[in-house]
């Protein structure tokens, strides 16, 4: 004989003030829960989109990011007669030899300085980046000093809005368009002609090479003789693999310091949730008793209590992923210790970390109400029913 | 009866509660004295409002209208802390569930009220010595209430009652969940009170057992107090 | 004094759940605490750098050089004491998981730049002979066994190639929060190596570090210098030390205000816990305390017990967790050094964990004053049984 679920949640319903302190409590480390996860989604979901599949990064031996990277001339042309490079439609192979250099902008308000990345683009770097549209203005016009901005970068710092100028390498560079790139990490560059670039910093290197591959599958092969080619000191990465490596360290961060919260806070909420299930058990003794009494088996009492502490889970999981679904709309910019790029990523909420919520919260519930239930069940119908 | 000293006097008391939307009437206009010395039972059906009186005439309720007088002092016309301070020298309660503190000792639970008042430690060690020695409990004055038996317990609670010495006991079904042997030695007890130290002790029962050890027994009925 | 007792016997009638309350609370200060800390170390560089100290980099961006002829001119301005060049190496020891931060620096301005990295006169004068001698931070020294006389490899990342070192000092920091876990070696071998190897890289400095003698011409001296290189092809941006690291937290700011404002809900959330538990406690006691009302107790008398009981229980989590806070940061310190190279709990902390403990006790026991002091004697008597 089963004890129907109303009986639990009209006891709920019943003690509404206590039942709502512990949802309360359980719903807030659910929305930290939920907002580690997500965060760790948010970034890991810009920086595989800001690669592309079949596109390959190449950059000098060792260098890790971009910025430390360095690429000359010869070499690069070297690495612009493989044939495993797709040939686009006007004929020409599809590669960008690029250079990125980082420069100190003033934020607009606060007048606080970051670092943006600069990128001296080829002819092909727009169509290798498809995720990459102009959405204001033109294209910056070949030898000219003329750049566009990346839509986060124009909204947040000084003097790169369209129209408005910036002074660095002892010119003075105009901008004509704004690009907008989706969630990816591009939307913080600011993008510009590549040979005009490299003078006015006086770089004669480039920074990185990006191509297309015309078969996906030849990678390893076309990776292992760049990188065994003597006259090169190179390596070579599918696109989505480089941006993840290079915010490694941030991902591992975030993580450790995402389970590492969730751990202690769980710690806090599953007290709340014991508390509130002894306290439950205990103003109803005599109640146990009297079920007992009727014909309920012990397995029934402990489902009942259970049950009313994993609706408390649930009740506590849903209020706290309600709330930190709305976190989607807030954007998290930092530097990327590894490249001292900006970084800018969204918190995303997945399937995934629906789920594993929603299954955190039943497993608070669960443990908070597994002690006081067998101590429910564990009662003596004569000093149940005698306990007032 | 007039000759004696008039102990309590209510004239024209009235009491209703707000149940939901519907205003209920329990007590209506109810006129009555107790002289001083007196022990008077108080019976009636559930729901009569015998309770409710006794909570008026030792100020822990407060009436709707009418006056009642403890005494000299006409405690209709006092605010609630002037009330706990009348009620601390005045008024000793006994409760059909004892009611005492469980984390405290007989001892510690006897000496409770004489914390509000100026006596020395020493001073209250002997009050209450003195008063454990009237409820026969000297031996039992460390023991915790759980540690209690209920007939035990309420004599604890009698020595709690009358440790600030005041005039009125008001006792709400003292003997109410008790057996009958302890129902015996508490009526005792409380007779003793009345016959030795004079105290005016005013009991709510549903026990004629109880009522018969009372001077005066009177009948409230749906908030109307039948006459003797 | 027999209130204290009161509120003591109550805090152990229900031991289950005072103790269970007690380790929440202990548990939020204790995370309270050491998330305060490890903002605190975000702005640890900020703290320990020295006013006397002013660095000069190239204006457009730290990934950008200036020229090694800077150095003279540099020193010319008056005010300045010293000059001493560094460049930030990037190298990797075996693998990209041990992450120190290695650096390359004049050695004989060095020493009288950085006092607080403290070095036996031997060890100094074995670094000065060493082209590549290195000296590095006693917990990092620790950490690799590296003892002096051994050598050590790093992997190049901006400089390529494998960089070979023999340890030639270990020092240890002046103040308890100088940081130990740096790796210093000779500019002239690296400069060298590049003269070799990649002749445009040579001569190339990172940043010059600038003694001055009075920090407060640290801002009129700053202006000079970028005065002098004004309009040249490497214009130079100078700021106190301070300004210099501070602009490095500014940009990882994100997280840091994220883990400050986790930091505080840890806090509210033990405070809903509590909250529960005591209004569930005073719930409980109604009709005690329409009992201690009828013997002529006052609201006031019940507030005391009750919000004494909240703030026992509060403040015994709280010394438990400040008390935890010590031990665990010393773990943190001992296993973490890579990424935190001191974990050291701040006064300050201390005192905003037992005002968290008090803020937990107090805002715990609002509701449940409220009821036990204001409902009627009547009232409280009838829930009885």
């Amino acid at each position: 004989m089963k004890i129907p679920i109303s009986y639990s949640l009209r006891n709920l319903w019943t003690r509404r003030m206590t039942t709502l302190m512990t949802v309360a409590g359980m719903a807030l480390v659910v929305f930290v829960f939920a907002a580690t996860l997500m965060l760790t989604d948010g970034l890991q979901k810009t920086l595989v989109e800001t690669g592309s599949p079949d596109n390959v990064v190449v950059i000098r031996k060792g260098s890790q990011s971009e910025v430390q990277s360095g690429i000359e001339r010869l070499q690069a042309s070297i690495i612009t007669g493989q044939p495993e490079i797709a040939i686009g439609s006007d004929g020409s192979r599809m590669i960008a030899r690029e250079m990125v250099v980082l420069i100190n902008l003033p934020k607009r308000g606060s007048n606080k300085p970051a670092n943006v990345v600069i990128r001296g683009i080829d002819s092909h770097s727009l169509a290798l980046r498809p995720q990459v549209k102009l959405i204001e203005g033109r294209m910056p016009r070949a030898g000219s000093a003329e750049i566009i901005a990346g839509s986060s970068v124009a909204r947040r710092f000084q003097g790169t809005g369209i129209g408005e100028h910036l002074r660095f390498g002892m010119r003075e560079w105009t901008v004509v368009g704004i690009f907008e790139a989706g969630t990816t990490g591009f939307n913080s560059e600011v993008w510009g002609d590549a040979d005009q670039l490299m003078q006015a910093f006086r770089r004669p290197v480039y920074s990185s090479l990006l191509f297309r591959l015309s078969d996906v599958g030849s990678f390893s092969k076309l990776k292992e003789r760049l990188e065994g080619d003597p006259r090169l000191t190179v390596e070579a990465k599918l696109e989505p693999r480089f941006y993840l490596d290079q915010s490694e360290v941030m991902a591992k961060f975030l993580r450790i310091l995402g389970i590492t919260l969730t751990l202690i806070f769980s710690l806090g909420a599953i007290i709340g949730a014991m508390i509130t299930m002894y306290a439950a058990v205990a103003n109803r003794v005599s109640e146990i008793g009297t079920l007992r009494a009727i014909g309920f088996q012990r397995s029934s009492i402990m489902i009942a209590f259970l049950s009313e502490a994993l609706l408390l889970g649930l009740l506590g999981g849903i209020t706290g992923l309600a709330a930190a679904s709305f976190m989607q709309l807030i954007t998290i910019s930092t530097m990327n210790w590894q490249t001292f790029s900006e970084l800018a990523f969204s918190f995303s909420l997945t399937p995934a970390t629906i789920i594993q919520s929603l299954g955190f919260s039943l497993v608070m519930g669960f443990t908070g109400g597994f002690i006081p239930a067998v101590r429910a069940s564990r009662m003596s119908i004569v000093d149940a029913l005698r306990g007032s | 009866m007039s000759e004696r000293e008039i102990a309590v006097r209510m004239s024209g008391v009235c009491k209703s509660y707000q149940r939901g939307s519907q205003n209920v009437p329990v007590l209506e206009d109810i006129n009555f004295e107790i002289a001083s010395g007196e022990f008077l039972a108080l019976m009636g059906p559930s729901g009569s409002g015998k309770s409710t009186l006794l909570n008026l005439l030792a100020g822990i309720d407060k009436a709707d209208s009418g006056i009642i007088t403890v005494g000299n002092c006409n405690i209709t016309s006092l605010d609630d802390s002037e009330l706990a301070d009348w009620r601390a020298a005045n008024v000793g309660f006994i409760f059909q569930f004892y009611n005492l503190i469980p984390v405290l000792t007989a001892f510690e639970n006897i000496e409770l009220p004489l914390l509000l008042t100026g006596l020395t430690r020493r001073e209250r060690r002997e009050h209450v010595l003195a008063a454990l020695e009237v409820v026969s409990l000297t031996d039992r004055m460390d023991h915790r209430p759980s540690q209690l038996s209920g007939g035990q317990q309420q004599r604890v609670a009698i020595a709690r009652a009358i440790i600030t010495d005041p005039a009125i006991l008001v006792a709400d079904e003292p003997t109410g969940d008790l057996d009958r042997v302890s129902a015996g030695e508490i009526m005792d007890l409380m007779d003793h009170m009345v016959s030795d130290f004079g105290k005016t002790i005013i009991m709510v029962t549903h026990d004629p057992r109880a009522a018969e050890k009372a001077h005066v027994v009177r009948h409230l009925e749906k908030g109307i107090l039948m006459e003797s | 004094m027999f209130m204290l007792k009161l509120i003591f016997r109550n805090v152990f009638r229900h031991k289950l759940r005072s103790t269970l309350t007690v380790v929440g609370v202990a548990v939020a200060i204790l995370a309270f605490g050491l998330l305060r800390t490890l903002v605190g170390l975000w702005y640890l560089g900020v703290e320990s750098s020295s006013s006397t100290r002013l660095v000069t980099r190239n204006a457009i961006s730290l990934v950008f050089s200036l020229p090694l002829s800077y150095k003279e001119r540099i020193r010319q301005v008056p005010g300045v004491t010293g000059i001493g060049a560094m460049n930030w190496f990037g190298g990797v020891y075996i693998s990209e998981k041990n992450f120190f931060p290695n650096f390359a620096i004049e050695a004989e301005p060095f020493f009288d730049l950085y006092p607080e990295f403290r070095l036996t006169d031997e060890e100094k004068k074995s670094f000065l002979r060493d082209r590549q001698g290195a000296i590095v931070g006693r917990k990092l020294a620790k950490k690799y066994g590296w003892k002096v006389g051994d050598r050590v490899v790093l992997k190049g990342t901006i400089f390529p190639g494998q960089w070979e070192f023999t340890v030639r000092g270990i020092y240890k920091g002046a103040q308890r929060s100088t940081d130990e876990t740096q790796f210093f070696f000779s500019w002239d071998y690296l400069n060298e190596t590049m003269r070799r190897t990649v002749p445009r890289r040579a001569d190339q400095i990172g940043i010059y570090v600038v003694g001055v003698a009075n920090p407060e011409r640290a801002a009129e001296i700053s202006e000079n210098i970028d005065i002098l290189f004004k309009n040249s092809l490497a214009e130079t941006m100078t700021e106190t030390e301070k300004a210099f690291q501070l602009s490095f937290v500014a940009m990882t700011e994100a997280i840091m205000v994220a883990i400050q404002i986790v930091s505080y809900v840890v806090i509210v959330i033990i405070m809903v816990v509590a909250a529960n538990t005591m209004a569930m406690t005073a719930r409980e006691r109604i009709s005690e305390y329409a009992t201690m009302k009828s013997l002529g107790f006052k609201w006031l008398h019940i507030a005391t017990v009750i919000a004494g009981e909240s703030l026992f229980i509060a403040l015994l989590g709280g010394a438990v967790g400040v008390g935890l806070t010590f031990p665990f940061s010393g773990i943190i310190e001992r296993e973490l050094s890579q990424f935190f190279p001191v974990f050291r709990v701040e006064l300050l902390t201390t005192f905003m964990q037992i005002m968290a403990a008090v803020v937990v006790g107090t805002v715990a026991a609002i509701f449940p004053v409220w009821r036990g002091s204001t409902i009627t004697i009547a009232d409280g008597l009838r829930r009885i049984g």
